[in-house]
């Protein structure tokens, strides 16, 4: 039994359409769960419901072995951090993060250590006098987490808390909140459409689009074993690259243009009469030298990065890309030879998105485990 | 991590259980609501709603002075009234007062704030200037004005001699009372008028000018084709509010010719007022009132109609 | 780009003549009222000027008294028409509850209805209530304002809704968040309001006419009717003097607070 359960949890605005559906879900103690998914896919809905700020269309929502669909915000006992952080424009740092204290009435010696404590923690013990528009966006969103945190509630929800940040700060703010975390042991549920954000910060996420879980997991397993279309692009930078295969004799033909040998006999089985795609990851397409199913293609964009190289060519009508290590002195129109290999290919059916087959080689443990 | 239980104990049928209890909560923030908007809705059913619908049940009826009803009467009061040539002046004063004073207040302050648009130095001593008619009271205002048109010692009589006219009763003379009138509501009403014009001329976006600068747009193609445009939603606005003010005009009347001479400036409150308050004739008083109420009522409707509009527009 | 010397001067010229037309009968009055009677009635200029006329004012009538009944409804008034159409406008902003739209269109209503045209019952109501001559009876039918609510209303919805999902989480009710959040956020628009209030209380004529039958409430424009009335003798530099000084106050919250009122009223008008 996990510590928050949703099962069969459903939402609908207007009593018509569902903007969430059939939401079943566990999540632990101590977890630091990501929700992910694009713009109007219902994380912040799904957020705000488990928080008590919407109400709840249909199923049923515990919190720590108790029904809490009916418990107003303040009995639930979680804290929550928004977007646009949400401080009091007219009160101090120092009375924004006392405010929830203060509306608990909790006593003034209590608040007086916490707040030290707290202020300390967040480096925000120089800024307790200034008001919310005298701090830079990093400040605001650390006293955002100031609040939270003082608030001693053992699940925190986060709701996109860092998309008006820099690049930089964002970076930085990511790996805090994760020790922060991780150190007060919070359950933690947090809301991203950057899946970037969800496979760095997460211990576990789960993808949602258009109001239907997509896949719950590891980021390494979502990463690794897309559990259908939708997860396989919208998880990995560059996505991964798709295109549609057909079995003929003993070749595997992609987009009518890469014919590949194909002789694993066990997962043939699993695609009788099924219209294929393949998918396979940027950087399980290297430069093509050495054994066969070597393919020359002609490039169409470069990208550099410094420390690899990204190579664009078309297959058939779809565009992929290549993953190289270090820097390749290429141009464009440039004919290279790249090797694509069953082994490292997703298979999934193009009627349903479901996957049918990941890719052996990952299955392999590819993952170094320590 | 004390979870000191605020919770309630999951029971065997909790759907039961939490439906009673969303509905309880459903009926407190109706409560709440409610709590919140009782003192207003309370003052109005009191000094608005229920005065209305006494009105128009006095309007049925006879009164003592005391305001007591006594006779039922029907549609008489409305019957003598509109066949009573008193009304017929009355109304025929209003709507002539309503044409004097809306279009050339509103032309005035259209201008003045136009002109106190402009980016120059001092502005700001301008714009008070021409706001500060907004922070003059009616009784001020027409003790001002009853100066001013003065038969003998008045300023405009004086002005009037200098250039050598002859000089005009302009409170007693049938012919121009309503004028004299009209003329101190017009100024009255000039600040308030100009300074609404000037938050909206001022809440258009500059780019909008730059970009026709840019075109080489003279001044007056600019003013009307993006200034009067642009700023159409806030004179909508300032018609409608110059239009019922025009319609509840009182003081000046009271101070500066009591609804004289020969009833031609006896504006419809005024009429009201006197046959209330004077006459102690509230049966027709309130029919009198209701009529004030179908015009404002018509010219708010009128307001909301094409205010609906404007927005769709934008 | 700046204006061309001519064009600037054209303007400067046609700002000057408004000026001085638009002021000039309040400049007249706050001339006249230094002036000695006979200077007015000869219409010369004036050959000395003195404070006597105000004097005389303040000693023939019960100016003071006047003012203090003024100032005394018209802080009422504004204090009254604050707290009531910020409770509402809370209610309508932050609140959801069924028939809020029907209570909503209830509040629009109210602008339809004149309080010229409902004044009749509403002077047997305050007589009945006892409420002539009564401070209540000049203040409390004015406390409830639709304009007041919409325009509050149009300021509170500004305030972001996560700040009530914060203080929710935090456990704070609504009277507290109104109280401690909202009231201290959308102070400025209550500022603009209660300008706005005070002035049009200040300057109100009819309610206070048929209200008040002697000294004892009886407001500063009333009372100025009283002067002008009783003075037809014509002194009118202590007529003019009673005039300037029930504007003073007025004046000077419209010099104080023009800016404010400029944008608050262009809210309420372009919803
Ligand atoms: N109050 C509401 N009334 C009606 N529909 C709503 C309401 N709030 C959200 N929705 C709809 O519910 C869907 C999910 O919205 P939600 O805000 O949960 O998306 P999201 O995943 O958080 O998106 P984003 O990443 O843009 O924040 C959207 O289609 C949205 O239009
Ligand atoms: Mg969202």
């Amino acid at each position: 039994m996990g510590y928050i359960e949703l099962m069969d949890i459903s939402k609908s605005y207007n009593k018509q359409s569902d903007v969430l559906n059939g939401i079943d879900l566990q999540i632990e103690k101590g977890e630091f769960f990501v929700l992910v998914g694009p713009s109007g896919s219902g994380k912040s809905t799904l957020l705000r419901m488990i928080a008590g700020l919407e109400d709840i269309s249909g199923g049923t929502l515990k919190i720590n072995g108790n029904i809490v669909n009916h418990l107003p915000p303040k009995d639930r006992n979680l804290s929550m951090v928004f977007q646009n952080y949400a401080l009091y424009p007219h009160l101090t740092v120092e009375q924004n993060i006392l405010f929830g204290l203060n509306a608990k009435k909790i006593d003034k010696a209590t608040q007086k250590k916490r707040l030290l404590e707290t202020a300390e923690m967040m480096g925000l013990s120089d800024l307790l006098k200034r008001k919310p528009r005298e701090l830079s966006g990093g400040q605001r969103q650390r006293v955002a987490l100031a609040r939270a945190v003082v608030s001693d509630a053992p699940l925190c929800l986060m709701d996109e808390p860092l998309s008006n940040l820099d690049a930089k700060l964002r970076a930085n703010m990511r790996i805090e909140i994760r020790r922060l975390q991780k150190k007060l042991g919070l359950t933690m549920i947090y809301v991203t459409h950057d899946q970037v954000e969800a496979m760095t910060m997460g211990d576990r996420i789960m993808v949602l689009n258009d109001g239907i879980i997509q896949q719950v997991g590891e980021p390494i397993a979502l990463y690794n074993k897309p559990s259908n279309l939708f997860v396989a692009t919208f998880i990995g930078s560059p996505k991964m690259n798709l295109g549609k295969a057909k079995l003929k004799e003993s070749n595997l033909v992609i987009e009518d243009v890469f014919t590949i040998p194909f002789n694993h006999e066990q997962i043939l089985a699993k695609f009788q009469n099924r219209q294929l795609v393949v998918g396979i990851r940027a950087e399980h397409i290297p430069h093509g030298a050495e054994k066969d199913g070597v393919q020359t293609v002609e490039i169409v964009n470069v990208e550099q990065l410094g420390n690899e190289t990204l190579i664009s060519f078309e297959v058939g009508s779809k565009l992929w890309t290549a993953k190289w290590l270090g820097q390749w002195l290429v141009g464009v129109g440039d004919r290279v030879p790249v090797q694509i290999s069953v082994e490292n290919m997703c298979f999934f059916d193009e009627d349903t998105g479901n996957l049918i087959q990941a890719a052996t080689s990952s299955l392999k443990r590819e993952v170094v485990a320590i | 991590m004390n979870m000191s239980n605020p919770m309630i104990e999951s029971t065997e049928i909790p759907e039961i259980n939490y439906e009673s209890v969303k509905r309880k909560q459903r009926i407190r923030t109706f409560a709440k609501g409610m709590l919140f908007l009782l003192p207003s809705l309370l003052l109005f059913g009191v000094f608005l709603f229920y005065p209305l619908f006494k009105t128009l049940y006095l309007s049925f009826f006879l009164t003592n002075a005391r305001g007591e009803t006594t006779v039922f009467v029907g549609l008489q009061n409305y019957l003598g009234m509109f066949a009573s040539p008193i009304f017929h002046q009355s109304m025929k004063s209003t709507f002539l007062f309503v044409l004097y004073t809306v279009p050339t207040t509103i032309i005035i302050a259209l201008f003045l704030a136009v002109l106190a648009n402009e980016k120059l130095k001092g502005i700001g001593f301008f714009r008070t200037i021409f706001t500060s008619t907004m922070g003059i009271s009616v009784a001020a205002a027409s003790v001002f004005w009853l100066y001013l048109f003065h038969p003998s010692i008045g300023f405009i009589n004086g002005i009037l001699e200098m250039i050598g006219m002859e000089s005009i009763g302009w409170l007693t003379d049938p012919k121009w009372a309503l004028i004299a009138v009209a003329v101190t509501t017009i100024w009255m009403n000039l600040g308030f008028t100009f300074l609404v014009l000037l938050g909206g001329l001022q809440s258009i976006d500059s780019y909008l000018y730059e970009s026709a600068d840019i075109d080489g747009a003279s001044y007056f193609y600019k003013l009307r084709r993006i200034t009067i445009p642009m700023l159409s939603p806030t004179l909508f606005f300032v018609i409608t509010v110059t239009i019922i003010n025009a319609f509840q005009t009182f003081g000046q009347i009271d101070i500066l010719t009591q609804g004289g001479p020969q009833n031609t400036t006896n504006l419809i409150v005024y009429s009201i007022y006197r046959e209330a308050f004077t006459n102690y004739q509230f049966g027709t008083a309130s029919a009198q009132a209701i009529v004030l109420f179908v015009i404002i009522l018509i010219m708010t409707i009128i307001q909301f109609k094409l205010g609906e509009r404007k927005v769709h527009y934008q | 780009m700046t204006m061309p010397i001519s064009k600037k001067i054209l303007f400067y010229f046609l700002l000057s003549i408004s000026a001085l037309v638009v002021f000039a009968p309040a400049l007249l009055a706050f001339v006249m009222s230094f002036m000695d009677n006979k200077d007015i009635m000869t219409g010369s200029l004036p050959q000395s000027l003195s404070f006597d006329n105000y004097i005389k004012a303040f000693e023939q009538f019960p100016l003071l008294k006047y003012l203090l009944n003024s100032f005394i409804v018209a802080i009422a008034i504004t204090i009254g028409q604050l707290i009531l159409s910020s409770l509402a406008a809370y209610a309508f902003v932050f609140l959801e509850f069924k028939g809020r739209d029907l209570l909503f269109f209830l509040f629009i209503a109210t602008m339809m209805v004149p309080f010229e045209a409902s004044i009749i019952p509403n002077f047997h109501i305050i007589r009945d209530l006892g409420w002539i001559d009564q401070y209540p009876g000049l203040t409390v039918p004015f406390f409830a304002t639709a304009f007041g609510t919409f325009l509050l209303r149009q300021n509170f919805k500004q305030i972001p809704k996560e700040l009530r999902e914060a203080s929710q989480i935090a456990g704070m009710g609504d009277f507290k968040f109104y109280l401690k959040v909202v009231l201290p956020v959308a102070k400025t628009s209550l500022v603009t309001l209660g300008a706005y209030g005070f002035l049009t209380s200040w300057n109100m004529y009819l309610w206070p006419l048929l209200s008040t039958t002697n000294d004892t409430v009886r407001t500063v424009q009333i009372g100025l009717k009283q002067l002008q009335t009783q003075e037809q003798l014509n002194d009118w530099g202590v007529i003019m003097s009673g005039a300037i000084i029930v504007i003073i106050p007025t004046m000077i919250l419209l010099f104080l607070g023009q800016k404010q009122l400029q944008k608050g009223l262009t809210e309420g008008a372009i919803k």
